[in-house]
């Protein structure tokens, strides 16, 4: 396949950005995305131009490094997939494809496609935890959890913290992130003794970084490659709603 | 957002089933119309309940549009460089994406509809014709381009419900079972659908010289 790229380059934080226009040609079908960029860099390097930086680590959809808004899809058109695991069997030959960074205030470009995603860490560090003494794992039936609870907490810790939530929400808000992050924790006994300090004190860190506001568009859970439910997002608020009216 | 929407609707819902009085000729009509400014009289004054429930309706609106206002200036903020690809919805949620500028529709409808209906000063029956009288006369096929505005303003208003309905108990928190949140996405296209029907019964039948 040979394709056009049109891609956004940004050296650097100061640097004002823009659209550059690239050709892949002989591009295989096999190929991930990421590969696909790969071919374009080794052959900007040996040009001696400047490589595309992308974000990327595992390559198997679990780490959340990677991330691109493509054709103006956060990790393109394919459901439940990251950019990683996202083949260049969906596009056809001489396909022109866009692809640009997150777009948010609180995620500022670092390099062409590389975002810093810090928000999200003191996100976390706000309340994203258990506090429970260290030391040896506790037998595991002292404290039953109802299955249904289990599954629900596990569906939202499935959350890899990627943030094309904020990338696909009109509003650039954090909320699917945040009401995982508070969901996983509320569902289990463990996570009860902090439950309404922490929605309160994560919900004010991200409202703190910048992120929007959310008006439950739904487009945030529609593009996310681990397909948090919507529901984490009324959870959070409940939970929020709770501790604010304390 | 949530709260003073749904007091609105509310007030939406009693609206509508007003209007239907429509159908039930003049002196109904007219008498209903008189009741609102009357209830709970000798033991409230004239005009009591009216007032105050005018009084809700505007707090109501206003701290609506400064809730919207708000999000607006804060998603403004939040993504400062705009997406140069034309960014598909995923979602499949239309009427999603016409709150604000349906919002706005929905304001400039109702300027017009209380110089219309309520104060006449656009009414060709002018403010002291019965009420029945104004709402024939305000839509007469000649004066079509009202009726089609309040048909537009009224699917507006569909729309504005369809995702507002369901969104209000998702802002509250209400919606933490995926089968709850179905069966509320259903039960807003339901109001939405009937409301608008509602609504829209009037004028179309006056249009077309059903209510004379």
């Amino acid at each position: 396949m040979n394709l056009t790229l049109k891609i956004w380059r940004q050296n650097g934080s100061s640097d004002k950005g823009r659209m550059v226009t690239y050709r892949v040609d002989d591009v295989s079908p096999d190929m991930s995305f990421l590969e696909m960029l790969d071919v374009l860099n080794e052959r900007l390097i040996l040009e001696g131009d400047d490589p595309v930086a992308f974000d990327h680590d595992c390559r198997e959809g679990i780490c959340g490094m990677c991330g691109m808004v493509i054709n103006g899809v956060a990790h393109g058109e394919q459901k439940l997939t990251t950019t990683c695991q996202l083949h260049m069997r969906h596009f056809k030959d001489g396909d022109t494809i866009t692809i640009e960074p997150w777009r948010a205030a609180a995620f500022p470009v670092v390099k062409d496609l590389v975002v810093d995603r810090s928000a999200f860490d003191r996100i976390i560090q706000a309340g994203g935890f258990v506090s429970v003494p260290t030391g040896s794992a506790p037998e595991a039936h002292s404290v039953p959890v109802p299955k249904a609870d289990a599954d629900a907490a596990f569906d939202a810790a499935t959350c890899i913290g990627c943030g094309a939530c904020v990338a696909a929400c009109p509003n650039g808000s954090a909320s699917l992130f945040t009401a995982a992050k508070i969901t996983h924790l509320s569902l289990l006994p463990q996570g009860q003794p902090e439950r309404e300090s922490r929605a309160r004190a994560m919900v004010e860190q991200m409202d703190a970084e910048g992120f929007g506001g959310c008006t439950n568009t739904g487009e945030c859970t529609a593009v996310c490659p681990k397909g948090i439910p919507f529901d984490t997002i009324a959870r959070m608020n409940a939970d929020y709603l709770k501790a604010a009216s304390k | 957002m949530a709260v003073t929407g749904a007091v609105l609707v509310l007030f939406l819902i009693a609206h509508m089933l007003g209007n239907l009085k429509i159908f039930l000729g003049a002196d109904s009509f007219n008498h209903y119309a008189e009741w609102l400014r009357t209830v709970g009289s000798p033991a409230l004054p004239n005009r009591t309940v009216l007032t105050i429930t005018e009084i809700v309706l505007v707090v109501c609106v206003v701290l609506h549009m400064w809730a919207a206002v708000s999000l607006a200036r804060r998603a403004a903020k939040a993504r400062p460089v705009k997406y140069a690809a034309k960014r598909k919805s995923q979602a499949n949620g239309y009427a999603t994406h016409t709150m604000r500028y349906g919002g706005v529709i929905i304001v400039l409808f109702v300027i017009w509809h209380l110089l219309d209906m309520t104060f006449g000063t656009v009414n060709p029956e002018g403010g002291d014709a019965t009420p029945y009288a104004r709402m024939i006369a305000g839509f007469q096929p000649d004066r079509w381009w009202v009726a089609l505005f309040y048909l537009v303003a009224m699917v507006m208003v569909g729309f504005h419900l369809r995702h507002g309905l369901w969104s209000a108990f998702q802002t509250l928190g209400l919606t933490r079972r995926p089968r709850v949140r179905s069966t509320l996405q259903t039960t807003a296209v339901a109001v939405s659908a009937v409301l608008v029907i509602g609504f829209v019964s009037a004028p179309v039948c006056i249009l077309i010289g059903v209510v004379k």
